[in-house]
């Protein structure tokens, strides 16, 4: 960029950029698992309402009762982490909002508009279980799930674009002067990256929730409370897991053509040309990858659907152009893959013991495999964002600005990170304590103690 | 067209500071209640007025940052990289804040609840001081256009100082006489006074550091106090008719008025704000017009705007209505 080569890459600055990306990362990684949450949880609890209410189930009506509860708690939290992510576009990137904020900056306004209006609708529907109709009020409920859907498009458009930046233009200092807000909005890599999130946040909710239950059960607490407490969730993680390996792969083809120096780095490609050899694990050197599995012209295969497909290497990406720590980013690839063909395998499992006898397998080893779902499906996600992110380097917005032109100058940028893990450390801490004994709470009471529970966002008063 | 941006951007502050500071100062009170015995019941009355909004509050400053670095994006990284200490203590009060607003509810047993319930108070303290401090140091004209001011000396100065002190006395009075038309409605004797001491004192206060932080901005922020004695007089006349005639209400007993006449004074004062600093968005060092984003963000911020009023404040309605009239029934 013309003129911005001048901002000096001081010892502090660099020392800055590293912390504050760690700070960054570290955020976002900790928002993104109760973001998923705000965004999955609504359907799963709707399904569960919905169920109760056509069949008269008392156990699914329990059911969407503490789950909604348990969200109240999360969305808070949720909340609070979103709004620290909001100050550290201050803190942290100012020179980028400064020079994109205008065109960049939109779609968190549409997001702002969704989780406030999901904060309400959360708030009338926790409210409702005592009050209000049974229908009316499980269609009270259902703007929280267009409302996450829609919060979810918003923030990771904004992410697409920096990925796929489009729809302004630039006057000589490299400011925007013109915006096509609809153009920033649906870039070319909304399509994919969409979609994927919103599939990775039903699976990491599905899979989570179910896990939970599959914990209990092993505890010999099998009751149907418990069986239906695993079931829904899971069917709905399953369902959304080949569709979401169908996006992967499609995405997968996007960034090939679209952003080659991010594939090249995560494929570990080192020389452009046809017949790539797909490696699975290994450790990426400018030699060749060692310690992996060869799988001979499979990459071609898979980007071109010919094993002479082209691929770019990253012998033709400039060298400061080259994404960092490429083997991170190979084995982050690869972990994301794995674990959601493992997840797969799960759903098939799931499937193939439903269509022969109405039942989960009976083994252990299902309840077992269930148990850690949850956290596989949250380790794809974090690992897929790592792709992403890491794999955008040394770009901020891809091809128009660094990472290292955006960061602050500020001091003590590591002293706040060290207190951010701490802090965050004892929220994350806390909460899955405080979740944790709601859950024996409504265990020990029995049915109907949900429903007295009290959460955030009623109106119940409670002594001090 | 940017006049108009800054007029949303303003409009989201003057909410803030009406729900969010009546919040605040909530857990203003709720820090000096005292020991549990006999701190219960006021603790017991503002949970009751103030927790089910707490997000709703929270979204308004939300809203303010996202205008900000969308429609005035170099506006927000010169406040951004001059003023982060303080930012950065704000947050932290914010996190405590919502944090404590997530688990209260929630933990067992008073030694927790009273950590939780500790947080939460200490924070509503941190959390204006220190956005009042930002505030002042804008007035005061310390954030240079370019950013990169001085990380100490631009707020640590008399004037913001001296803000952020009134934010707090502010918060604490609205709070206050929010919680007395509470209590007067609820027919609860010993609330009302409990509160009506506590409101007069707190307004006191606050009138003093409005005075006080006048004198500051005479000799620190030429540009803003000029123009608010001129243009932004009429403004200034109104906050303080009512400031008294809440005074009014608040020593015979109305209720009805009380609420209004309290925002009202709020309200004035910031627009005030706006009419002393204008043309500026950051006082002699940028204007309004050289800090906005191209014409089509700004747009697209009024259609965000737009769908905003049309989509949330139905649904806002909703809530109150619901809650209003479900506490109604638990009192009668
Ligand atoms: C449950 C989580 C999950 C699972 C099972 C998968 N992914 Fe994924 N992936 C994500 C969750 C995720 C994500 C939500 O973390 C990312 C980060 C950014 C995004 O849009 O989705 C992502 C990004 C991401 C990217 C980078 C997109 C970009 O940088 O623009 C690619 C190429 C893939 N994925 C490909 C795949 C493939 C080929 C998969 C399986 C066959 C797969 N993903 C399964
Ligand atoms: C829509 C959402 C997101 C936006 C707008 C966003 C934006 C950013 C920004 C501005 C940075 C700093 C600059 C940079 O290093 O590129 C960054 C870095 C990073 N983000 Fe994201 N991010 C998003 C989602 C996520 C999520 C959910 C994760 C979760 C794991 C994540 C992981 C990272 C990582 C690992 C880095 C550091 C990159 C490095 O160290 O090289 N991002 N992101
Ligand atoms: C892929 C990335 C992201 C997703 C899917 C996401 C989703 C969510 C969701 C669902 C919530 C509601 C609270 C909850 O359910 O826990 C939320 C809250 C919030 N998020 Fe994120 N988020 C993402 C990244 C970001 C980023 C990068 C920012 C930074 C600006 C951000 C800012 C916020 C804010 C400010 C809130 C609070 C809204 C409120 O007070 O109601 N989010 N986010």
């Amino acid at each position: 960029m013309p003129g911005l080569d001048a901002i000096p890459l001081a010892a502090s600055a660099t020392s800055n950029l590293f912390a504050a990306r760690e700070q960054m990362a570290f955020t976002l990684a900790f928002h993104i698992v109760l973001a998923c949450l705000g965004v999955a949880l609504p359907a799963t609890i709707l399904v569960a309402h919905y169920i109760g209410l056509k069949r008269d189930d008392h156990d699914a009506i329990e059911l969407a009762q503490r789950w909604s509860k348990a969200m109240a708690v999360t969305f808070a939290v949720g909340a609070v982490t979103g709004t620290v992510l909001s100050f550290e576009f201050g803190l942290l990137w100012p020179h980028f909002m400064e020079r994109f904020g205008a065109a960049f900056g939109i779609a968190f306004g549409i997001e702002g508009l969704f989780f406030f209006l999901e904060a309400i609708f959360l708030a009338i529907y926790i409210y409702g279980w005592k009050r209000l109709p049974p229908w009316a009020h499980f269609w009270a409920g259902v703007p929280m799930f267009i409302t996450g859907i829609g919060g979810a498009f918003s923030v990771v458009a904004a992410n697409s674009w920096m990925n796929q930046p489009q729809g302004f233009a630039l006057d000589a200092a490299g400011k925007v002067t013109e915006v096509e807000p609809l153009r920033v909005i649906f870039n070319p890599a909304t399509p994919y990256e969409v979609p994927h999130m919103i599939l990775a946040a039903y699976m990491v909710v599905g899979f989570l929730v179910a896990s939970i239950y599959a914990v209990g059960m092993l505890k010999g607490r099998r009751d149907r409370l418990h069986r239906l407490g695993l079931l829904i969730p899971l069917t709905i993680a399953c369902i959304a897991t080949p569709v979401q390996l169908l996006v992967g792969d499609t995405a997968a083809r996007e960034v090939a053509k679209d952003q080659p120096a991010k594939f090249a780095a995560m494929e570990c490609i080192q020389d452009t040309g046809g017949h790539q050899t797909e490696y699975i694990g290994g450790i990426c050197t400018s030699s060749g990858v060692k310690l992996a599995i060869p799988i001979p012209d499979l990459d071609s295969l898979l980007v071109g659907f010919s094993p002479d497909s082209k691929v770019t290497g990253l012998n033709d990406i400039p060298d400061d152009e080259r994404p960092p720590v490429n083997t991170l980013l190979h084995l982050a690839f690869d972990t994301m893959v794995g674990i959601g063909s493992a997840l797969l395998l799960l759903g098939l499992w799931l499937a193939y013991s439903w269509f022969k006898k109405r039942d989960i397998p009976q083994t252990p080893w299902f309840l077992k495999a269930v148990a850690v779902s949850g956290i596989g499906a949250i380790l794809a996600l974090w690992s897929g964002w790592i792709v992403t992110e890491v794999g955008r380097q040394p770009w901020i917005v891809n091809g128009y600005m660094k990472t290292s032109e955006a960061v602050t100058d500020a001091n003590g940028i590591w002293g706040a990170f060290i207190f951010t893990l701490l802090l965050y450390a004892t929220i994350g801490t806390v909460a899955i304590l405080v979740l944790r004994r709601m859950s024996r709470r409504w265990r020990e009471g029995g049915e109907g103690t949900a429903e007295d529970e009290p959460s955030p966002y009623s109106p119940e008063e409670v002594g001090v | 067209m940017s006049t108009a941006a800054a007029v949303i951007l303003w409009t989201g502050a003057t909410f803030y500071a009406i729900f969010g500071g009546a919040d605040f100062g909530g857990g203003f009170w709720d820090l000096f209640a005292g020991d549990p015995g006999k701190g219960e019941r006021p603790r017991m009355t503002i949970q009751r007025s103030l927790t089910p909004v707490w997000e709703a509050n929270h979204v308004w400053l939300i809203f303010i940052l996202v205008v900000l670095w969308t429609g005035f994006p170099d506006a927000f990284s010169a406040i951004f990289t001059t003023l982060y200490v303080p930012l950065l203590l704000a947050v932290l009060g914010i996190v405590l804040r919502g944090s404590g607003f997530a688990f209260r509810k929630s933990v067992e047993g008073l030694r927790e609840r009273r950590a939780a319930g500790a947080t939460f108070a200490l924070s509503s303290l941190v959390t204006p001081f220190f956005m009042g401090t930002v505030v002042g140091a804008i007035a005061a004209g310390n954030v240079p256009a370019a950013g990169d001011g001085d990380a100490f000396s631009t707020w640590l100065a008399p004037l913001p100082l001296f803000i952020g002190a009134m934010f707090v006395a502010t918060s604490a009075y609205l709070a206050a006489v929010f919680l007395v038309g509470d209590s007067r409605r609820a027919e609860d004797r010993e609330m009302e006074v409990y509160f009506e001491k506590r409101a007069l004192a707190a307004g006191a206060v606050a009138g003093i550091f409005a005075v006080v932080g006048l004198i500051a901005l005479h000799s620190e922020g030429h540009y803003v106090y000029d123009r608010l004695v001129h243009e932004g007089l009429p403004l200034v006349i109104v906050s303080a008719v009512c400031g008294v005639g809440m005074l009014g209400v608040l020593l015979t007993g109305g209720r009805f008025l009380l609420r209004p006449l309290a925002a009202l004074a709020v309200v004035a004062v910031i627009w005030g704000a706006f009419v002393a600093m204008f043309p500026y968005l950051l006082p002699t060092t940028m204007k309004i017009s050289e800090a906005a984003a191209p014409d089509a963000t700004l747009s697209a911020i009024f259609v965000v705007f737009g769908v905003a009023c049309v989509l949330v404040l139905p649904a806002l309605f909703l809530l109150y209505f619901l809650a209003q009239s479900d506490m109604l029934e638990h009192e009668h």
